[in-house]
């Protein structure tokens, strides 16, 4: 048999220096935003990358360890939710809040996850929905937090990130550029370990995974707990922005879940690289088309239903093979052969 | 006796499909199981492997009862498997599937190196396509595919399930050899198999299976000349 298809991921070693090169420089033309850019466009990055984190996470429960939730809102609601208490309640700056309210959202998923790892297959898809109204009601009964209409978080409280609008807009830009890379550089490193040999083969064949060994139930578990907590943390961060939560915007499926799916599966699943293509498309998309109103909206369910009959493996799965190069290599090469 | 299953049933409904079966095997034995279509053999390598739960009966690996263990336990504990129908990580190279089993699948033995990884698939004459994407894999490369996996974890029992069917005389010759060399090794064998000739070049006792009971077990020649068996292959009314 011949091979003539590059390998994903078999390039010279001495490509990876010039590969992490490349990166440093786009995190660092990133970094460089709010020192040139418009209030307005440094917003719109910072959903944009807020998105490139959510669909990475989704991506890994998904794609991954074979955990179709489409119940995240939970968590980006508990995570914003969090943050909002510890403020007003307690008067915790709300920087400070952000790492707390990831914690918090982990904790909660552990639990939910004993309910919802009950469920199999679409009842467990579904299952999590339930879960995330559950919190959705719950918190339009906290009346000490504005109840069903929501509430601001107070003038003063935001004044502790800085006094000025400019600033802290920069803070929270810098503060979602680091966990969108974090996130990116962690999944990349973990798709490289063992546990990543595992979740692949979890991801290709569940069945033949665990008998192989792989203990399939606590990988999955784990990451639930982990996808839950940095989601939380990400809330939070939406929600700090926002300046204001509701159970509403908080726990919408819409917002924090269907379009999570729509930009993994658009662009691909089950690589690093597909839900980065995905967002970059979906915002393109809605920036160029939006104004067409449900038109727009036509457009973007055709185009899944398209990728979902026409090409699985979404966009990625188109461009790969034929460019032979990943931009995260996670594939493992044989050891040399003594010659 | 290395592994004991004791009077293992399972039912799906009201079907029977494993009704009261023992077996036991020994370091360095090797059982061959042949039966008809249907007959249950590949449920009960499922019963004995974890991936399905028996409805009665018991197995132990050792002395030690593993039948409440699951499919990952009792592979960590020494029990390998392919399975009848290929299932590769097709997302994964050929050497990262053996990695995967190597690396989780050992338990308390040492896992395997990547360099043995690569010697069994040299073994197996997979050495070549080490860095293919499984998923490009032919059948019957797909069936030695199932065979290094399960050798990579390290197994005390490894149970094969039809890996011999759909090969040339070479490459049954050559898969004859490997498998009498793994034997040598002190594992033990239980193979499924409907290649009777490969079967009897390398086991020394047979078990035949027949609507989820087991009818016959001993010397493969004289269990393979009886009536019984005769019967169910060939038709021979009583
Ligand atoms: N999950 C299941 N639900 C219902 N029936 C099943 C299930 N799994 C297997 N069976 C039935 O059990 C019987 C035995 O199947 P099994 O695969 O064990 O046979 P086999 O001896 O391996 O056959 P073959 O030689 O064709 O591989 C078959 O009749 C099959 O249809
Ligand atoms: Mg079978």
């Amino acid at each position: 048999m011949t091979m003539t298809v590059a390998m994903p991921g078999r390039l010279p070693r001495s490509v990876m220096p010039v590969r992490l090169a490349i990166l440093a420089a786009v995190v660092l033309a990133m970094a460089s935003v709010p020192l040139w850019a418009s209030g307005g466009s440094q917003r719109l990055l910072v959903e944009f990358m807020t998105y490139v984190a959510l669909a990475q996470l989704w991506n890994l429960m998904a794609g991954y360890a074979g955990l179709i939730s489409i119940g995240q809102q939970a968590f980006v609601g508990l995570g914003g939710y969090t943050l909002f208490s510890l403020a007003i309640l307690a008067g915790v700056p709300p920087l400070l809040a952000l790492p707390v309210a990831g914690f918090v959202a982990a904790i909660v998923a552990w639990p939910t996850a004993l309910v919802a790892f009950r469920l199999s297959g679409p009842y467990f898809a579904i299952g999590t929905w339930v879960i995330a109204e559950v919190y959705r009601l719950g918190f339009a009964q906290v009346g000490a937090l504005g109840g069903g209409s929501g509430i601001s978080l107070p003038v003063g409280l935001v004044k502790t990130i800085s006094a000025d609008r400019g600033t802290r807009d920069s803070i929270i830009y810098w503060i979602t550029l680091a966990a969108c890379v974090a996130v990116i550089g962690c999944i990349w490193a973990l798709m490289r370990s063992r546990l990543g040999l595992g979740l692949a083969a979890i991801r290709d064949d569940e069945v033949a995974a665990e008998s192989a060994g792989v203990v399939t139930r606590r990988l999955k578990l784990q990451v639930y707990v982990i996808c839950a907590g940095v989601t939380g943390f990400l809330g939070a961060l939406i929600f700090l922005q926002k300046l204001r939560i509701s159970p509403e915007v908080a726990f919408s499926v819409n917002d924090w879940t269907v379009l999570v799916i729509f930009m993994v599966v658009i662009g691909g699943i089950g690589s690093i690289e597909g839900p980065l293509i995905g967002c970059l498309l979906f915002f393109v998309l809605r920036e160029q088309f939006s104004d067409w109103g449900s038109w727009y909206m036509v457009g973007l369910g055709a185009l899944s239903v398209a990728t979902m009959l026409f090409a699985r493996g979404g966009l990625w799965s188109l461009i790969a093979p034929r460019i032979g190069f990943r931009l995260f290599p996670v594939a493992r090469a044989a050891p040399r052969r003594p010659s | 006796m290395l592994l004991e299953a004791t009077g293992l049933g399972k039912s799906y409904g009201a079907l029977k499909v494993v009704d009261d079966v023992s077996i036991a095997v020994d370091a360095g034995d090797a059982l061959g199981i042949i039966g008809p279509n249907g007959a249950g053999k590949s449920t009960l390598f499922n019963l004995i492997a974890g991936s399905v739960r028996p409805n009665r009966g018991t197995i132990r690996l050792a002395g030690r009862d593993i039948t409440a263990l699951s499919a990952a336990a009792r592979c960590r504990a020494g029990i390998g498997r392919s399975f009848q129908i290929p299932r590769p990580w097709v997302g994964l190279t050929v050497y990262e599937n053996l990695l995967v089993a190597a690396e989780f699948g050992a338990g308390e033995a040492a896992a395997m190196a990547g360099s043995d990884c690569l010697a069994i698939l040299d073994r197996l004459g997979l050495g070549h396509l080490a860095d293919v994407p499984a998923g490009r894999l032919r059948l019957l490369e797909r069936k030695r595919l199932e065979l290094a996996r399960g050798l990579a974890t390290r197994p005390r029992v490894l149970l094969l399930d039809e890996i011999a069917g759909g090969l040339t005389d070479l490459e049954c010759e050559s898969l004859i050899e490997a498998i009498r060399g793994i034997r040598k090794e002190g594992v033990a064998i239980i193979w499924i198999e409907h290649v009777v000739h490969a079967l009897f070049a390398v086991v020394d006792r047979l078990a035949v299976i027949s609507f989820g009971a087991k009818i016959a077990e001993g010397d493969p020649q004289e269990v393979f000349a009886s009536r019984q068996v005769q019967e169910i292959y060939l038709g021979v009314p009583a």
